[in-house]
């Protein structure tokens, strides 16, 4: 089983296309019949519980929503690792022992008072860009939404035991913990992050010619940011194109 | 040779028209709080949405470089227009957007922005960094500034760029989507953009 997986990991390693230059849509008409069947399901779903959610009183979605992000320290911390950045590993190792005992399961954020401030989140799909991997195609799934080949490569280490989380609860490696926390986990993720996302979604669909088009580039600017590790705005952008635009 | 009293004097002069040449250049951060606090006032008082709307046209129109977005936003299909496609493109994409501007911003209510600092790129621009300050339905959201100072007396806003992500390059890979699932056409662009605008 454990050979069938590696085996797997590196066909789908080696259709990320690792010399390819840019991010192509390959399969753009599929992409975009996924897109629509995920809206139909985002307005039928997601939408309405978001909005449930956000009525909730604000201390009920910060505990949430900070449990969730302790939690993902357990994905974070390797690729701090994996990527080189060990201040940052040590750091969100502390903030998570910190939040997951004193701050109640990571409902209270306790670590950041102690001058542990939260890092960017790390994932497998950034630890291969950093490595020089390229994207590969865009993709749409059903559900999950936008990702790359590279990115849905590193969401599969998750599950071959990347992620301790996965590993005590759906991977069976416990029976304190079931399934149920795991996937329950990602739902609320998920629920939390279209909440606080409720009003710019919205916007950014009413204001779109091609929301599509407007998704798929967010998504693939936000993925280049954060496999570059840049809080500095200007690196992600290309200065060349605004070179020729002259109007003064 | 220059007495001593001239040479100060000569001195003097040159300051005085450095000093009065630079008088009328506006920093950019001033300039983006300044815009920052216009548009909050437009949005704050008890304006209708019609009323919000024209107004937060106007600061616009006098802060953005609203040709030069459409121009950028146009990437390699721009060196392929004709004059008279450029003439049509600058009208309709000015009318696109500041319909899509206001109507992004009308939207908020109390929106509160903070300028944190800028930072030199060259001469012809300045990011200036600032924060929409969180209220109990949004985290707070960073909002850096490309300010065009070629001309440091008029400044002009060319993009926002919101947790990183560039608004200008958005609208640019919007565009080039619709140009190219249309083989290339640019009077496509042209209809779609007519098309948002009625």
């Amino acid at each position: 089983m454990k050979k069938i997986k590696i085996v797997l990991f590196i066909t789908l390693l080696s259709l990320t296309g690792v010399k390819a230059e840019t991010t192509k849509d390959c399969f753009e008409g599929l992409n975009r019949a996924t897109f629509k069947f995920n809206q139909v399901l985002d307005g039928a779903i997601f939408k309405p519980v978001a909005s449930v959610y956000r009525a909730l009183p604000s201390p009920i979605r910060s505990g949430t929503s900070n449990a969730m992000d302790n939690l993902s320290n357990l994905v974070t911390i390797p690729n701090n690792i994996l990527q080189g950045q060990f201040k940052e590993a040590g750091e969100n190792t502390l903030r998570l022992a910190i939040n997951s005992t004193i701050g109640v399961l990571g409902i209270f954020d306790v670590a950041n008072s102690f001058g542990f401030e939260a890092y960017e989140k790390e994932d497998y799909g950034q630890t291969l860009g950093s490595m020089g991997v390229k994207p590969g195609c865009y993709l749409v799934l059903p559900v999950l939404g936008p990702t790359t080949v590279r990115d849905t490569v590193g969401s599969l280490g998750n599950l071959m035991g990347g992620d301790a989380w996965y590993n005590i609860t759906a991977g069976k490696d416990t029976q304190h913990v079931s399934d149920v926390e795991y996937w329950g986990s990602r739902g609320l993720t998920g629920i939390d992050f279209r909440a606080k996302n409720l009003d710019s979604i919205d916007n950014l669909e009413k204001n779109s010619m091609d929301f599509y088009a407007s998704v798929r580039s967010l998504y693939l600017q936000d993925r280049e940011r954060k496999i570059l590790n840049s809080k500095a705005t200007t690196e992600t952008q290309n200065d060349g194109d605004w070179e020729e635009v002259e109007t003064q | 040779m220059i007495s001593k009293k001239n040479l100060l004097l000569s001195v003097s002069l040159i300051f005085i028209f450095i000093g009065t040449v630079n008088s009328n250049s506006i920093e950019p951060d001033i300039f983006v709080q300044s815009t920052v606090n216009r548009a909050s006032e437009a949005l704050n008082n008890n304006f209708s949405k019609e009323e919000k709307i024209k107004k937060l046209k106007t600061i616009a129109k006098e802060t953005v470089d609203i040709r030069g977005i459409g121009f950028y936003t146009l990437g390699q299909y721009r060196k392929t227009l004709s004059e008279d496609q450029i003439k049509e493109y600058a009208i309709l994409f000015e009318q696109y957007f500041l319909k899509s501007f206001a109507s992004r911003l009308a939207e908020y209510s109390n929106p509160e922005i903070e300028v944190i600092a800028k930072e030199k790129l060259n001469e012809k621009y300045t990011m200036v960094s600032s924060k929409l300050v969180a209220t109990d339905k949004r985290p707070e959201i960073k909002i850096d500034w490309r300010i065009y100072t070629k001309d440091t007396e008029n400044p002009l806003i060319r993009d926002l760029i919101i947790e990183g992500l560039s608004l200008a390059r958005t609208q640019k890979e919007e565009f080039s989507s619709i140009i190219q699932s249309n083989d290339g056409s640019i009077e496509a662009l042209f209809d779609t953009l007519k098309k948002f605008i009625d």
